[in-house]
């Protein structure tokens, strides 16, 4: 075989289509390099356990008002009608108390994950989600580190609910509801970079309360919310399995590949296809029955 | 198995394109869509109230929710419908991607009796178990967003393997066209659509390549949830290799039933050629395995989880591996050496078993192993799955009735490849 100008051009046009393909096709993680981004510092030494951010943020987002405090389970977690709870745990130093709510990482995987964009990292930094968008395939449940996004599973038109940092009120210059609401001053909403000097000043301060460590500084590549205790972060019940990096880096060397496999892969068929390529067809047919 | 199935008479050798003449299409696809042969055979009796029952469900899923019909939940949002309809089956129509290549690109003529059936199943496939997706989906009507911009998620593997569905399921449909021209008697446009068949071939080659190992790419994200004997950055390299005797497995086993089943419209010839395509197949698959469960051994003295084989999931995995993966490889490896077609069959039928075992393994059974509650699907989801399945069964006997998939194409039809 022989390649004839016909032929050369043919591999050419489906090189350069492959490539316009590949090129769309191809992504890498969410960057947000040299962005600010607001966060929430959560002192657990300081919270009483009050449950009263359940209440504000219940109101803030239009859900049925929380069940009150005698007789609830040990640990609860979030679900499609609360954004967020304060569990009451046992611990080595006495009663211990902890909020939970969505994170709001600097790199989100469920971002990373939504095929849709319905899942979105704002520039201030909370992390949205947007009815419009998202087709309800759950992949942002299943990427998830922290298992932040709840589904409604018995709606016929269910939405994906979890906290957004109360993203409505920070656009009007408002804290979030939890934030501005906290009578023992147990949250502080602010600036990433101020919240974890904050942080450290405390820890620096008082080294025999606190556990050197703030949870979320570099858990799941950095978080919105901090979290500050007295006891390891095991017993609060926080994910102290999680990676300290940044999750959506996971599925980057496979997403890069996508670019070269478009390629790669069509030219080599060609040419084995080419190779392969009998001109003699009744020599073929022989062949055929062997 | 040959009397569930409904086999039905065409001894006729007429084509299609026969009954055509004189008849306007419109009359003639009418004609088409009747029903022929026995109604009431074995397989219709069991497959028709379990599709009506499962209708019936979906109804009931599209009116209160995915969580009326289904037993996910907050912690397990992704069970049977995505672990098996989904991930499953689109590793068993892996089999078109692997034919095709064979016959078209390296031109292995021996196996071009195989292709048409094989690129059906593997586009029924996808269009029944991803159709089945829908279901799955919260908001189905937004399915369409990664498709017309409302949100390019580029970032996510699911927006690669969204995209790599349609135009996989497109190339496979161009794959087949010729037989649907030739059952609608067109020669003209017979000639277009085979011309494109090669283009289509290796631009779904390609996707193929990149979905099948996709599938398993999008629980890279999942780190901590996946039992670490399961999880490890190679879930794509390895779903990809399997999905090569997954295929080719499914086809071995479905080749079987269909000879039977659909006897009387194989030719002499084709029937001869049938242990001949049986061992070849069986080779690459021996091939295909023994490189899977070397990669699968790298992996596993890679990550050193040797504490792990003594806890009950190290016995599920060692399960896996060589009750499932070794011992039909070696299965296959000596009914290749001795020509034994049972046992080419029985090792494809362990094979299957097995992947369908390491899909939800990875999906489902390994998948927040920790969990204090366990997911386990609830028999309305297993209704579902088995309606889906049974439809594709209904719509592939029907094709297969009418136009020359297993026959021998129209003799006006017949051209070098």
């Amino acid at each position: 075989m022989g390649i004839n100008r016909r032929s050369f051009f043919r591999v050419l046009g489906l090189t350069g289509a492959t490539l316009a393909v590949g090129k769309e096709l191809s992504a890498g993680s969410v960057r947000y390099g040299g962005i600010e981004f607001y966060g929430i510092l959560y002192d657990s030494t300081r919270c009483k356990g009050c449950r009263g951010c359940e209440f504000d943020c219940a109101e803030a987002h239009g859900f049925p008002e929380p069940p009150p405090s005698k007789g609830l389970a040990p640990i609860r977690k979030t679900n499609e009608n609360c954004n967020t709870v304060v569990n009451t745990l046992k611990s080595s130093k006495g009663e211990v108390y902890v909020k939970r709510q969505c994170m709001h990482c600097n790199e989100p995987a469920c971002v990373a994950a939504c095929l849709t964009q319905a899942m979105h990292k704002t520039m201030m930094g909370p992390v949205t989600w947007d009815g419009d968008k998202c087709m309800g395939c759950r992949y942002c449940m299943v990427s998830c580190p922290f298992d932040s996004p709840k589904f409604e599973y018995h709606s016929p038109n269910p939405k994906i609910q979890k906290c957004d940092m109360c993203f409505e009120r920070l656009k009007t210059g408002e804290p979030p509801a939890c934030a501005y609401n906290c009578p023992n001053e147990a949250l502080l909403y602010g600036k990433r970079r101020d919240l974890i000097r904050e942080a450290r000043k405390r820890i620096n301060d008082q080294p025999d309360l606190y556990v050197d460590h703030i949870y979320g500084e570099r858990e799941a590549g950095g978080t919105g919310w901090l979290y500050l205790s007295k006891v390891p972060f095991e017993e609060l019940g926080l994910n102290t399995g999680v990676q300290q990096s940044s999750y959506p880096a996971l599925t980057k060397g496979f997403l890069y590949s996508v670019p070269t496999i478009f390629v790669l892969v069509p030219s080599l068929l060609l040419g084995i296809h080419q190779a392969t390529k009998n001109d003699n067809p009744a020599q073929s047919d022989e062949d055929g029955q062997s | 198995m040959i009397t569930l199935l409904n086999p039905t008479k065409m001894d006729n050798p007429e084509t299609s394109a026969a009954l055509r003449q004189g008849k306007p299409v419109w009359r003639f696809l009418l004609a088409e869509m009747k029903p022929r042969g026995k109604f009431l055979t074995p397989f219709n009796i069991v497959s028709l109230p379990i599709m009506l029952l499962g209708l019936v469900l979906i109804v009931i899923r599209f009116w209160k929710g995915i969580g009326s019909i289904t037993n996910l939940s907050q912690d397990i949002p992704w069970g049977l419908w995505i672990g098996f309809d989904v991930v499953t089956g689109v590793a068993f129509a892996g089999g078109a991607y692997v034919i095709t290549f064979m016959v078209y690109i390296l031109k292995m003529k021996q196996y071009h009796s195989i292709v048409r059936v094989t690129v059906l199943n593997g586009f029924l496939a996808y269009v029944f178990y991803a159709g089945a997706l829908l279901l799955d989906l919260g908001r189905p009507w937004h399915v369409i967003n990664p498709i017309i911009g409302n949100g390019f998620g580029t970032s996510s593997v699911l927006f690669l393997v969204a995209w790599h569905f349609l135009l996989y399921m497109i190339a496979e449909l161009i794959e087949f066209s010729p037989a649907i021209a030739e059952w609608l008697g067109a020669p003209r446009i017979r000639k277009i659509l085979s011309g494109m068949t090669i283009a289509a071939v290796i631009f779904g080659i390609t996707l193929s390549t990149l979905h099948q190992s996709g599938l398993g790419a999008l629980y890279l994200m999942a780190r901590e949830k996946i039992h670490p004997l399961w999880y490890s950055e190679f879930i794509p390299i390895m779903f990809f290799v399997s999905s090569i005797f997954a295929g080719l497995s499914m086809v071995i086993f479905e080749g079987s039933i269909s000879h039977r089943v659909f006897f009387s419209q194989i030719s002499e010839k084709n029937h001869r050629a049938q242990q001949g395509i049986l061992k070849g197949l069986s080779k690459i698959c021996a091939g295909a395995m023994f490189a899977y469960l070397f990669l699968q051994m790298l992996v596993f003295v890679h990550n050193r989880h040797w504490d792990l084989l003594g806890t009950p999931m190290g016995y599920w995995y060692m399960t896996e591996m060589i009750g499932f993966v070794l011992l039909p490889m070696i299965l296959f490896f000596i009914s290749y050496r001795r020509s034994n077609v049972v046992m080419i069959r029985v090792a494809a039928v362990i094979t299957m078993i097995g992947v369908i075992l390491n899909r939800l393994n990875v999906t489902v059974i390994g998948f927040r192993w920790d969990l204090p509650v366990r997911y386990i699907p609830s028999w309305m989801e297993v209704v579902v799955t088995l309606a889906v399945i049974f439809t594709e069964i209904w719509i592939f006997r029907w094709i297969i009735n009418r136009m020359p998939v297993l026959r021998d194409p129209p003799e006006w039809a017949h051209d070098n490849i």
